[in-house]
Order: C-alpha cells, then sequence, then structure tokens
C-alpha cells in the first residue's frame, strides 16, 4: 500500500472520485438542441436550453440508453424507477436557476471497475452510482473589463456523473482508475472521453488518515480536467492536510479549486457556504420506468469490454498481461492488432504494434486512427519477415519509410532492392571475399580467438548491405572459418 | 346590433357565422368595441386589435371555403399567463417588463389553429399567486358585478383568473382561457356568474404557459355557458409531445357528451366540505343543486373524503414550493426586468426584489423554506403525502359515484382590498377548489344563483380523471336547472 510519509509516521490517502462524462448523442438531454463541440457561442441554444417562460424539459431517450449501456458495462445495478430531481442554485450560467439532476433515485446504482496498477496488481475500485444531469453553460469573463458574458451551447448538454466509492489510495490509483473508465465509456461509445474538450472531467475527494483510524475530514477539488492535474491535485492536497494535522490543526471539510498554474489547490467556499441546493422531484418530468426487456436488449448490444478482450487476449494470442493490458486499452488499438494478428505470429504482431507503430505515433503526435501505416500494410512487412523476403533489421529501416510515405513495404523493398539475399552462392561468394581481405583476422580466428565470429558476420552483412540472411550468414561462414 | 353580437355564446355565435348572419369581422369589429368599453375594469393588459381583425379577415375566409376550424372566427381572450408569438406577455409580474415570446404556447397554438380569433391578454394576479386579481402589477381587475344595496364598493372577481373571468361576464369577450393551479378557473367563474372548467391534469399542454406550480397547473375554458367551456375545450386540449406530463389521450367530443342528462348518475356529496362558520347561503345553494340533480334523476351519494381538511395546507406547501423553482429563472439576465447592480448578486437582489411583487415573494420565500434542509421531510415530503392521501379519497369515493357536487367558494365576490391584511383568509377562498387540483381531476364551476347581496354563486363537479365528459353532463343539467341569467351590472357598451 502506497503511504504518505510524514513527520509523525505514515498516512493513508483515501480518494473517492465524481467523474463528469459527457454523453454522446446528438441532442442534449432535455433538448433537442445540438451538442456539437467548437460552435460559435450561443449557436446551439434551445428556448429550452436558455429557460425561456413555459419551457418544458422532455427527456431524450437516447441519453437514458447511454446511462444504462455504460452502467452496464460498470458491472452495475440498474434501477428500473429513477426520478429526475431540480437542485436549485442561483448562476448566470444556470438559466433555469436550477439543474436538473437525479438525487435520491439516479438510474444505475452500485458497479466496480478493475484497475491494472503497473506493479501487476489488480485493484477494485467500487462505483457508487450514477446519474444523469444537465450541463451548465460557460461564464466568459475576458471578453470586457465590466461585464461577464454567457455561452450556453453547453448548457442543458447531457452528463453522466459517476461517483466511485472512497477505494483509491495514492494519486497513481485515482489516475489508473479514471484511465480505465474512459477507456469503458469510449469501448461503448457512451462518452469520447476528451479531458481537453471537457467531455470528461472529474471532482477528487481527498482525505488523509493514520492507517486503521477512522476516515478523515475530506476536502473536495473540483473540475479538475487532465489526468496529470489529478494526479498533481491530490498529491498537492494529501499533503497539505498531512501537514496541517502534523502541525495540530484540523482539516475543515470544503470545497477547493486546483490552480495548475501554480500547482496548489486553494478554498473555494467551506461547508458553511456550502449551497442548501433543495432537490426535489421535478415536476416536468414523470419518473423514468425501465423495463427488464429493455436492459437486456442494452446489455445484448454492448461491444466486448476492454477486461473481456484482455483476457481473450492473454487466452487466444498467447500475449503477456503487460502487453494485452496496453493493446485494449483503446478499442481501436486492439482491433488495429487483431486485424494485423489474423493469421500471423500475434506476439511478433504485438511487438511490433507496441514497441515499433507506438513509439513512432507517440513521436509524431497521432493516434492510432491517424497512422500512416495500416493494419493491412504493417502485416504485409510482418509477411515479409516471416517469408525471409527481409530482415529483421532492414525490416525497421522499411517501417520508418513506410511511417514517413505511406508506402507498402513490399514496394519499398522492391524499389530500394532490400530483398534478403538467400542465394548461397552469392553469400559464399561475399564470405570468400571478406575472408581474402582479412587473412590476419582469419589466423587469429582459427588460433582460438572464438570472438572474433562476430566480426566476420559483421564485415559479411556490411558487404552485402545488410541483405544477406543473417541464419545463412552464419552457418556459411562457420563452415568456411571452421572447415 | 354590436351588443346583441357581444351577448352571444360561442356555440350561437359559431351557428350565425355558418349560417352568414353576420362575417368574423363584424364580430370582431363588435368585442373590439366592447374590449375598449371594458377599460374601466382592467381586465386586458395588452389590447390587439389589428391582429384580431386580421384573424377575423382569414377566418371569414375559411368560413368562405368550408374550411371552418371548431372555434372559426369566435373572438376570445387570453390569460396573460400564456405566451403568444410577438405580443408582450407578462405573467401580472413587472419583472417581465417587455418580454415579447418567439413561440406560441400549445394551448393558444391549438385555440388559432382551430380558428379562434384573439382580442388581448388579459390581467391575472402576479405569475397566478392570488384569489381576487389584486396582486398583478398591472393593477387590480374590477369584478363587473355590484351589489346590490351597494353599488359603490368595487368588488374582487376573484384570482387568479380575474381578467378572463370579468372579460367574459361583462361580454368584452365570447369566452377566455384561464389557468388552474389551486382554483384560479372555478372561483373567480364564481364570482363572475359564468362557467369555469378545470380540466384533468394532463389533459391540456402546459408548454408555452409560464409556469406557477408545475404538478397543478392546468389550462381550461371560461365560458358564459356550459356548452361552450365543451366546445372550447375540445379545440384546447390534447396530447403534446413537448409536455412529458400530458396525457396520450384523444380528445372526446366534449360538446356531443352534453346531452343525455344525469338520469341514473350517482352524484357523491362529501361530509368533509361541510366546514365550520360556511356562511348558510352556501349550503343552501348546495342543497338548491342536490334537489335539482336529484330532480333529473340522479341518485345522492353522501361520500366521505377524510384528508379534505389538510388540503389547503398540504397545497400551500407543494405550490410554493414548485413556484420557489420555477421563479428563479427571473434573474435579469436574459429577459425582462434587469435592475443593475455592482455585483452579480447585487442585480439578482435588486432585479427580484424590485420585479417581484409583495405575494410572489412572500410564497416564494415559503417555498424556499418548506425545500430547506431539515425541513424538507417536515414539510413536503409530509405534504406529497397528504397530497396521495386526498387523491386516495377521491378514488375510493369514484368506486361509489360518478361525480362529486360541492360549492365552488365558501363566499361570494368580496370588496376590493377586503381579506389583504390576512393572507390566510385569502387562501380560504381555495377551500373547496384545492382538493380536486391536489388529486389532478376535473372540476367545473356553474353559475347557481345568487348570494343574499346578489352576487353569483357557483356550484362545483369534480369528475374522474379525464372523464371531463361526465362532468360536463352533470353541469349541463346544473345549468339547465338553475337557468341564471342574472346579468351583472357592468357590461360592456351597454
Amino acid at each position: 500500500m502506497t503511504m504518505l510519509e510524514g513527520r509523525t509516521g505514515s498516512w493513508e490517502v483515501v480518494i473517492g472520485l465524481e467523474v463528469h462524462a459527457q454523453v454522446i448523442s446528438n441532442a442534449k438531454l432535455f433538448s433537442g438542441a445540438s451538442t456539437a463541440f467548437g460552435a460559435e457561442p450561443n449557436s446551439q441554444v434551445s428556448i429550452v436550453d436558455a429557460a425561456m417562460p413555459g419551457m418544458l424539459p422532455v427527456v431524450n431517450e437516447r441519453c437514458l440508453e447511454q446511462a444504462v449501456r455504460t452502467g452496464l458495462a460498470l458491472g452495475a445495478k440498474i434501477n428500473l424507477h429513477s426520478v429526475f430531481a431540480r437542485k436549485n442554485y442561483f448562476y448566470p450560467d444556470l438559466p433555469q436557476g436550477y439543474q436538473i439532476s437525479q438525487f435520491e433515485e439516479p438510474i444505475v446504482g452500485e458497479g466496480e471497475v478493475l484497475v491494472d496498477m503497473e506493479d501487476g496488481v489488480t485493484k477494485t475500485v467500487g462505483i457508487e452510482r450514477l446519474h444523469l444531469e444537465q450541463d451548465a453553460g460557460k461564464s466568459l469573463h475576458d471578453q470586457s473589463p465590466a461585464k461577464s458574458f454567457i455561452d450556453l451551447n453547453r448548457s442543458g448538454v447531457s452528463l453522466m456523473e459517476i461517483v466511485s466509492k472512497p477505494d483509491m489510495r495514492s494519486a497513481e490509483e485515482a489516475s489508473a482508475y479514471v484511465s480505465k473508465l474512459r477507456s469503458i465509456l469510449r469501448y461503448i461509445g457512451s462518452c469520447d472521453g476528451n479531458m481537453q474538450e471537457g467531455s470528461l472531467r472529474c471532482d477528487a475527494n481527498v482525505s488523509v488518515r493514520k492507517p486503521g483510524d477512522e476516515l478523515g475530514t475530506r476536502c473536495e477539488i473540483k473540475n479538475v480536467n487532465s489526468l496529470r492535474f489529478l494526479r498533481q491535485a491530490i498529491e498537492y492536497e494529501a499533503a497539505r492536510q498531512v501537514e496541517i494535522i502534523e502541525d495540530g490543526g484540523t482539516i475543515n471539510q470544503e470545497t477547493r479549486l486546483y490552480d495548475s498554474g501554480k500547482g496548489e489547490t486553494r478554498s473555494m467556499r467551506s461547508k458553511e457556504e456550502a449551497h442548501d441546493y433543495r432537490y426535489f422531484p421535478d415536476p416536468d418530468l414523470l419518473p423514468i420506468t425501465l423495463t427488464p426487456e429493455f436492459v437486456e436488449t442494452q446489455r445484448a448490444a454492448l461491444p466486448e469490454l476492454p477486461d473481456e478482450k484482455k483476457n481473450r487476449f492473454i487466452a487466444d494470442y498467447g500475449l503477456s498481461i503487460y502487453d494485452a493490458g496496453v493493446l485494449v486499452a483503446e478499442r481501436d488499438t486492439a482491433d488495429f492488432f487483431e486485424s494485423v494478428a489474423n493469421g500471423r505470429d500475434a506476439k511478433i504482431v504485438a511487438n511490433w504494434v507496441i514497441s515499433e507503430l507506438f513509439g513512432r505515433l507517440n513521436k509524431a503526435g497521432k493516434d492510432i486512427n491517424d497512422s500512416p501505416v495500416s493494419a493491412h500494410s504493417l502485416g504485409g512487412l510482418i509477411d515479409l519477415i516471416a517469408d525471409d523476403t527481409i530482415s529483421g533489421s532492414i525490416a525497421k529501416k522499411v517501417f520508418d519509410d513506410m511511417f514517413e510515405t505511406g508506402k507498402e513495404a513490399a514496394i519499398i523493398v522492391k524499389e530500394q532492392g532490400l530483398e534478403q539475399v538467400t542465394d548461397t552462392g552469392a553469400i559464399e561468394g561475399i564470405i570468400d571475399q571478406v575472408i581474402a581481405d582479412n587473412p590476419d583476422k582469419v589466423a587469429e580466428y582459427r588460433g582460438g580467438k572464438d570472438k572474433l565470429f562476430g566480426f566476420f558476420v559483421g564485415q559479411t552483412m556490411r558487404a552485402s548491405q545488410g541483405k544477406a540472411n543473417p541464419g545463412m550468414v552464419n552457418d556459411l561462414l562457420r563452415k568456411k572459418l571452421d572447415g | 346590433m354590436s351588443s346583441e353580437l357581444t351577448g352571444l355564446t360561442l356555440a350561437t355565435a359559431r351557428d350565425g357565422l355558418a349560417k352568414g348572419d353576420f362575417t368574423s369581422v363584424e364580430l370582431t369589429q363588435a368585442h373590439v368595441a366592447a374590449v375598449e368599453a371594458v377599460r374601466p375594469l382592467n381586465a386586458y393588459i395588452t389590447e390587439t386589435p389589428e391582429k384580431a381583425l386580421e384573424m377575423a379577415a382569414e377566418s371569414d375566409k375559411r368560413i368562405a371555403a368550408g374550411k371552418a376550424g371548431a372555434m372559426e372566427g369566435l373572438p376570445i381572450a387570453i390569460k396573460d399567463l400564456f405566451c403568444t408569438k410577438g405580443v408582450l406577455t407578462t405573467a401580472g409580474s413587472h419583472i417581465l417588463d417587455g418580454f415579447h415570446p418567439t413561440y406560441e404556447s400549445t394551448v393558444t397554438a391549438n385555440l388559432f389553429g382551430a380558428g379562434a380569433v384573439m382580442l388581448g391578454k388579459v390581467n391575472l394576479d402576479e405569475f397566478a399567486m392570488g384569489s381576487a386579481n389584486m396582486t398583478s402589477y398591472y393593477g387590480a381587475v374590477e369584478n363587473p358585478w355590484k351589489r346590490k344595496d351597494d353599488k359603490k364598493t368595487k368588488l374582487v372577481p376573484g384570482g387568479s383568473s380575474g381578467g378572463s373571468a370579468a372579460a367574459v361576464a361583462a361580454r368584452a369577450a365570447l369566452a377566455a382561457t384561464g389557468t388552474d393551479t389551486g382554483g384560479s378557473i372555478r372561483q373567480p367563474a364564481s364570482f363572475t356568474g359564468i362557467v369555469g372548467l378545470k380540466p384533468t391534469y394532463g389533459r391540456c399542454s402546459r408548454w408555452g404557459t409560464v409556469a406557477f406550480a408545475s404538478s397543478l397547473d392546468q389550462a381550461g375554458p371560461m365560458t358564459r355557458s356550459v356548452r361552450d367551456a365543451a366546445i372550447m375545450l375540445g379545440a384546447m386540449a390534447g396530447f403534446d409531445p413537448k409536455d412529458s406530463t400530458s396525457m396520450d389521450k384523444p380528445v372526446p367530443n366534449f360538446e356531443a357528451a352534453l346531452d343525455g342528462g344525469v338520469k341514473g348518475m350517482r352524484i357523491g356529496i362529501p361530509r368533509e366540505y361541510r366546514m365550520d362558520g360556511m356562511p348558510a347561503e352556501i349550503e343552501k345553494l348546495w342543497q338548491q343543486g342536490i334537489g335539482w340533480l336529484k330532480g333529473a334523476g340522479a341518485t345522492i351519494v353522501d361520500i366521505d373524503l377524510p384528508h379534505t381538511k389538510y388540503a389547503l395546507a398540504a397545497y400551500y406547501i407543494v405550490a410554493p414550493a414548485e413556484a420557489s423553482s420555477n421563479l428563479a429563472r427571473y434573474d435579469g439576465v436574459r429577459y425582462g426586468l434587469r435592475v443593475p447592480g455592482q455585483t452579480l448578486q447585487e442585480m439578482y437582489e435588486n432585479t427580484r426584489a424590485e420585479g417581484f411583487g409583495r405575494e410572489v415573494k412572500r410564497r416564494v420565500l415559503i417555498g424556499t423554506y418548506v425545500l430547506s434542509a431539515g425541513y424538507y421531510d417536515a414539510y413536503y415530503l409530509k405534504a406529497q403525502k397528504v397530497r396521495s392521501r386526498i387523491a386516495g379519497d377521491f378514488r375510493d369515493a369514484f368506486d361509489h359515484v360518478d361525480a362529486i357536487l360541492a360549492p365552488t367558494a365558501p363566499n361570494a365576490a368580496f370588496g376590493q382590498g377586503e381579506n389583504m391584511d390576512d393572507p390566510i383568509a385569502m387562501y380560504l377562498n381555495d377551500v373547496f377548489t384545492v382538493p380536486a387540483s391536489l388529486a389532478g381531476l376535473p372540476a367545473i364551476s356553474v353559475p347557481a344563483g345568487l348570494s343574499a347581496e346578489g352576487l353569483p354563486l357557483g356550484l362545483q363537479i369534480i369528475g374522474r380523471p379525464f372523464d371531463e365528459e361526465t362532468v360536463l353532463r352533470a353541469a349541463r343539467s346544473l345549468e339547465d336547472a338553475a337557468d341564471f341569467d342574472t346579468k351583472p351590472d357592468f357590461i360592456a357598451g351597454r
């Protein structure tokens, strides 16, 4: 268990997360307005979103489906009866003066997420609940010195709030949990997981305690929008709390904000200043009633989930747990791998995808969907190695060219004449020449200096411009030198 | 000619238009004049004569083409709680200053789609909160009726649909839309000697109607006959996918349901509606109504609605709770009044302090209080429990009866300024109307007689959910027997 070392001993950090995930749907949760990101301010606002007098919400069935699908993917209980409630508070980017959310009766109950840590340990993080709610608009404070402007494009967009249990014990666990959650959401297509655009944001509840003690007083850090900031915020906050307690102080329950510029959290409002949201069931909406058949239909239509896929990759392709985990994190990557692995040596394919392709993609800042090398092309390259057309080392150079130009491996090999030389006569010719050019080395080798064998291999390969089949070079050299 | 035209009912005007006795433009011109003549009552907030005449001209074309709708060419008033596209919509509140909706409420769209002509927007208690039409930012509405021995005292028309009631009673509209949350159609109908029907919750769409209490608000017709109420309800009602609480049920031909009488009908008389201190004339009127229905062949059955005594208290928790949330959107940010301040908080405070009247503020405060942490269970949740008990009382009663007869209000119209220092006394006006509202049931008020002071008094028929047909049939029977034909003191243009 990860502990935080303080002056008075070890501290356990306890973390629970509330993740807000924007639902993938064409329209908002209760209005027909579009949800596309990046549109002109206030261009995607219906009269419902602007809370004009007499406007009424009508729930978007697609959002209910997405919440149920997500609940099922988290192995959670689906509540056949749930209720939308109003959360009342005033803010200019909240046109109704209340957010329609779910309070006492959410659509999804308890579930769990398995999180693989780098040390190979699998951690189970409990899900407390998942509920649907409206997003607020955005206040723009930088458009005028004296005024604030409001952009309501996001107002009414459907969010899933996924609340974990306080099951995480380090910043790394929290970050790994969000990654895994994001992976699941992206697999089933209920959220695009884009943290930069704000499609996925989280609030972290952090407290510290001496191992075995009761839970400490928690602080909630609001609206963290990257995994790095999440880790930094948790680490800063835990250290801050330990310091206060070790200095004899107590933690005030409060809401804090992470300032990524300064790398610190600071107080937003204390518990005393906390809003009384006056939740009550929204009288404009009937309770949501789902049938077991509806839930089963959603369940049956779920794609293979990351954990299932990982287990299958291990069982069917003989991959290591680590490789399988890396390959299934993104559904597109897993699909890419499977497409290449089909009919080929899966371990070799996994190695190419993880070490060679991912490395180059990362460097180029691209993701698998804009990879210049298609699954089909990578398969072609691996086939050329398998049938001895090119050697492994030549293949890496060919792959560089493929990545650069998008050309097929076979064409590059042909254009540049990189086919492996497997003609015994031709290789023998090169070897004869190398032996003839290095009579003293030959004498030393034959005199017992075995290590020089590598020298002859290198010379032969170089003379063949790397194209000679390394296995044949080895065999023939031994024959000529030893024989 | 013109007072003959304004004295028609929807049904007789419809028939006259069909026969070509007059045109909609003529009918509308007569009403436009009546709207001007009725100004002393302050019934209209906004008059729309030009729009009315344009609509009438279009109606005449459709009538000529044989394409008349159910309300074709009939001039009506619209309670200023319904959003009307391009026409100032105030809800009787300062806070909606200058608000011209870009959309048409479903109910008005339905009415206009059926050919109705809009004369203007009529006054109401601010955000429909009131029982006397004394809380409107646009001033009090005066009842066209006067006490027989006191022609000086100005009387209230009831509320909140006071402008609708006064306009219809004074012949300044053939009919008007109303909305009823706890009695806002029925009580003013009773006070002004007209018919007011609150349909089943979910019968008419709430989309585009400024919300007071969402789980109670229901639009309905205010007319001068039961037949007119049937005609107009048919044009207003219908499933609306834009309102999640509107019911997907076919709209019956209500007018066709009027005939048949009450023979064999079982009419329930709730014991609990006999309240301490109820004026003898109300009791007498009620007995009269019982006699009429009995005489028409109905069976009278005593019933129990045991939770009635808690209804008013529950209503004055649930309605303000919902209102406190519904009115949060009036914040000065996007439309209506904005009173600037140094900070955002100040702007909110200034805008809402100046924009809302006393009664609205009182209810927002009550509503906020009953939803607050620590009080929610004791007030709001308890009130909701009472509400389901009350609905249960009615369900049980309707196992034995087809409709219920009760007084509409515990008194006749009172003077402007009376009951103003005691909100509870004002709230007691709703004591007979609130239970049906809480249970979402259809209920109608029919003018049935006069008080000792010579003021109209209504009787109320309450029915099963979505059984407006039985309600209308029983009301028709009462109307026949009562033969109420006394006119108010003030009639437009006379």
